[in-house]
């Protein structure tokens, strides 16, 4: 399959940048013409892996973190990287409600949103060495389009 | 993220929540509503989402940890006007056990 875009972004783990990063890759996302609905499951699904690479990856310290992005025909594929503390235990952590840090008021609905919003998530990672999370985003256009 | 808060009874506020909710603007929501919880003894939040353009799992952090800290006065929460978007991650998270979803206002100020 054609890449027909391709972007990558570096910034430091900054709650600030929370909402930076889901505007960045919904804009890059919106080049495909997804519906509202579709841009709203993106932003979700980017807000949360970027706040677990600070609150977990990093525990709230600087370190970086990577999206990559790649537009498809049909499709948009995301990459967030970090390079923090990894998950000991993925299945755990993929768990509705699941946290390992109730006491920062984390709710461990992140990767069960995730999941739903997006049509594939797949969770690389490696304790001590960090985390990768992929997600796919299916943009189901319309079947008439206009080519005049 | 701005919010306004506005004594609807003596011990029963609303919460007007506006713009968006991720990690960053819980911390600062968080920190805002506590402070007036504990100055003016509230038991009853109704936190109104009609201008909230997004919410992430964050806000159902925030949301729960409300909850709790009025679970120890005997207080209880109500949300009003959310779009279907946060209303499916209120559901995906359970929250609608803890807490009541009104239809408006009124029902809410009647009922919570």
């Amino acid at each position: 399959m054609t890449v027909l875009n391709e972007m990558q972004l570096d910034f430091v783990s900054k709650s600030e940048n929370e909402s930076f990063a889901r505007v960045v890759v919904a804009a890059f996302a919106s080049q495909l013409d997804p519906t509202l609905d579709e841009l709203a499951d993106i932003k979700t699904a980017v807000s949360e892996a970027v706040t677990n690479a600070i609150i977990h990856g990093y525990e709230n310290t600087v370190g970086i973190i990577r999206i990559s992005s790649k537009l498809y025909e049909d499709k948009v594929v995301i990459t967030i990287q970090d390079w923090g503390k990894g998950i000991e235990d993925i299945e755990k952590a993929r768990q509705p409600l699941w946290t390992s840090k109730p006491e920062l008021e984390r709710s461990g609905m992140g990767f069960t949103i995730m999941e739903d919003f997006m049509d594939e998530l797949k969770v690389d990672s490696t304790p001590g060495e960090g985390t990768v999370v992929t997600m796919v985003k299916n943009i189901n256009k319309g079947t008439v389009r206009q080519t005049t | 993220m701005d919010v306004v808060i506005i004594k609807l009874d003596h011990d029963m506020i609303k919460v007007n929540l506006k713009g968006e909710i991720d990690h960053h603007a819980s911390l600062i929501l968080r920190e805002e509503i506590d402070n007036y919880i504990e100055k003016h003894r509230v038991k009853k939040i109704l936190f109104n989402f009609k201008d909230v353009s997004f919410m992430d799992s964050s806000g159902v952090g925030m949301i729960i940890g409300r909850y709790k800290k009025l679970q120890n006065v005997g207080g209880k929460i109500g949300v009003v006007n959310l779009a279907p978007k946060i209303e499916r991650i209120f559901q995906m998270s359970g929250l609608f056990s803890l807490i009541s979803n009104f239809n408006d206002e009124k029902e809410a100020i009647d009922k919570l």
